[in-house]
């Protein structure tokens, strides 16, 4: 038996993945723990049920380092490897699937379409900005007819003097009324899907906060509509041309939920293992019945399973290698894999399990988000599918 | 001002500690190791006399390749250096004493911080003995502290039981941390990048003409005694609590 360690750490680390980390991304990964242990966990339940994202926490993760951290110093980042970035988002989704989307919009998607397909000058005016918390992105691709299927989208920008005007609506818009800038992706008068920074105060932009979700709820989520919004020249993305674009951007946030979700399984197992051990049913702690104990075995075998996906997918990246489908099985699995710990963890709590002074139902209900945006379960499918076979499905 | 921080490398206070094979050492496998929390203290304290006075913070500590990750944690805190005095002898008080009081001669100082003891062996022998080896005034167990440099003098406040009691001296000198002198900050990702490109200087502990053999050795380690299995009354309460009272009467003897 491991018994110098603690229960924690005998379950976050039981394959000894830890000491394949450098000490820089231990360090890392403590940090971002230690401040959502101290700020984020004592109130995640209170501020999920209020349907609220603390925008108070802005500046203090801008201060901590959540925003751009990957890219270089002249534009506000660290130059975090992937696998520092990745465990920052296992630590953030630890607190919250919702805290994690938020600094994953800005960062992934905001901030790295600008980086990847802006001018430098959009680069120097906005990313430093945005890396201080001071200018909030988010990230329109999907509409309200056009979900899986991004091509199919409507959103149209027409020329016009020293300009385009965008028309349309984007739906599911994480941290939409919250943004200050939106890189809205249109389809310009050939037909190309390009990218666009969008101010939110422009006339004809409107974001309205959908507020029936039953999930996700720590997390802003926005409804865009875009009535002949004027963008001026100088405000698209020079680099941006076709799908391929705002795809290269999902990759990017997928790879950070591959990560986030093994920090959402980890809390659930914590609370579950923590619970049977303390829970007294016929004279003993329920960890000392064989049902219970299976269920954590089969949730700690998705977590490590989860672990060694996201670890092997950040050396992949790290060494040049990485592909999208490789980013997809990752995406797809991982996203599951935390669903399914989700509810074995709900289901070992028992009637405790449905409030959420317990951290699992709270993450089953964002976990069905987390397996359905950014590329659902079966668009991963197909587009793994895709690459082994060499026949698209879609 | 040029301060030094003396830091410890512990194993975390939530590890379980056991006995090693031979009895005399704890069984190392699994520890993940922190720290001293009362050198952290040490470590803020130091900062912030930084930050009001300028100057340089320099972080010393002594023991095997590991303690190169504590060093780095402090640099990452905002400490400027560190220097690493390496070995893989488990040293005594005085040794470690022996082996910092060199470190500080070479490096010269206006103050030294460390922790009022550390948690794994609470010896509390380390601040008071370098201040001896230096031949400087110290102060142990300090709630607060402030610094005059136009008069080189300091003052500081002892926890006492029941009582503080205020000192002044003149520094160089030894400053020992208690609980409750600071907040200790936490590194930031930034902080945590830029203390990659810090200096850490190794110093071997032969080199520093430390003798290496210890004065005294640690024979044998046990374990506390297993607590005993608890007692849990069931049924009627008017059973359980005339149980209870019967149990801590003739039992527990506290009645």
């Amino acid at each position: 038996m491991d018994n110098n360690r603690t229960l924690g750490q005998r379950l976050d680390d039981f394959y000894g993945l830890e000491q394949q980390l450098s000490s820089e991304e231990t360090q890392i990964r403590d940090a971002v723990r230690r401040f959502v242990d101290a700020e984020v966990r004592p109130h995640a339940g209170e501020w999920w049920q209020a349907g609220t994202f603390p925008t108070d926490l802005i500046p203090k993760l801008a201060e901590l380092g959540v925003f751009g951290p990957t890219l270089p110093e002249q534009y506000g980042g660290l130059e975090l490897s992937p696998i520092a970035y990745g465990l920052m988002m296992q630590e953030l989704e630890r607190g919250d699937s919702g805290l994690r989307s938020f600094a994953s919009v800005q960062s992934g998607l905001a901030m790295y379409a600008i980086y990847r397909y802006g001018s430098e000058e959009q680069k120097t005016r906005y990313l430093p900005e945005m890396a201080r918390g001071h200018i909030i992105g988010c990230f329109g691709l999907t509409e309200p007819d056009a979900g899986s299927d991004p091509a199919a989208m409507r959103s149209v920008a027409k020329s016009v003097p020293g300009g385009v005007k965008i028309t349309g609506v984007k739906r599911w818009i994480t941290n939409g009324n919250l943004a200050k800038i939106a890189i809205v992706w249109a389809k310009d008068d050939t037909g190309t899907i390009r990218g666009y920074i969008v101010r939110t105060d422009a006339m004809g932009f409107a974001a309205k906060h959908i507020t029936t979700k039953a999930s996700m709820r720590m997390s802003v989520t926005s409804e865009l509509y875009l009535d002949e919004v004027f963008v001026p020249e100088d405000h698209i993305l020079p680099l941006s041309r076709g799908l391929g674009s705002p795809l290269g951007c999902l990759t990017q946030a997928r790879y950070g939920i591959a990560w986030g979700t093994v920090g959402a399984a980890l809390d659930c197992l914590n609370e579950a293992a923590l619970y049977a051990k303390s829970r007294i049913a016929f004279g003993k702690p329920i960890a000392a019945t064989q049902l219970i104990q299976e269920r954590l075995v089969d949730m700690l075998s998705l977590t490590v399973d989860m672990q060694l996906k996201a670890l092997q997918l950040g050396r992949l990246y790290e060494t040049g290698v990485m592909r999208y489908p490789h980013v997809s099985l990752a995406k797809r699995d991982n996203a599951r894999a935390a669903l399914v710990v989700a509810r074995m963890a709900r289901e070992i709590l028992g009637g405790n399990g449905i409030s959420v002074d317990y951290g699992p139902i709270r993450h089953m209900a964002n976990l069905e988000t987390v397996d359905t945006y950014e590329g659902t379960y079966e668009v991963h499918t197909l587009i793994v599918g895709r690459d082994l076979v060499e026949e698209n499905a879609f | 001002m040029k301060i030094l921080v003396m830091v410890k490398q512990v194993p975390d206070t939530a590890t379980r500690i056991r006995v090693g094979g031979d009895g005399a050492s704890i069984a190392s496998d699994g520890i993940k190791w922190v720290i001293n929390p009362y050198d952290e203290f040490a470590i803020e304290e130091a900062l912030q006399i930084r930050e009001r006075l300028h100057g340089e913070v320099v972080v010393v500590s002594v023991g095997p390749q590991r303690v190169e990750e504590a060093i780095r944690q402090t640099l990452a805190m905002g400490v400027d250096r560190g220097v690493h005095v390496k070995t893989d002898v488990a040293l005594d008080s005085y040794q470690a004493a022996a082996a910092l009081a060199a470190v500080a001669r070479q490096e010269t100082f206006d103050l030294i911080l460390t922790g009022k003891q550390a948690v794994d062996d609470d010896a509390a022998q380390v601040g008071p003995l370098m201040s001896v080896l230096l031949e400087v005034p110290q102060v142990t167990v300090v709630l607060k502290l402030s610094i005059n440099p136009d008069t080189q003098r300091l003052i500081a406040e002892r926890e006492l039981e029941g009582a503080i009691e205020v000192v002044e001296l003149p520094y160089p000198a030894v400053i020992t941390a208690q609980r409750g002198l600071n907040e200790p900050r936490y590194p930031t990702l930034p902080n945590i990048m830029k203390a990659k490109k810090k200096e850490i200087r190794v110093e071997l502990l032969e080199s520093l003409g430390i003798d290496v053999v210890p004065k005294v050795r640690i024979t044998a380690l046990t374990e506390p005694p297993a607590r005993p299995v608890a007692k849990i009354l069931t049924g009627d309460p008017l059973e359980a609590a005339e149980q209870l009272v019967n149990l801590l009467h003739h039992e527990a003897k506290v009645l």
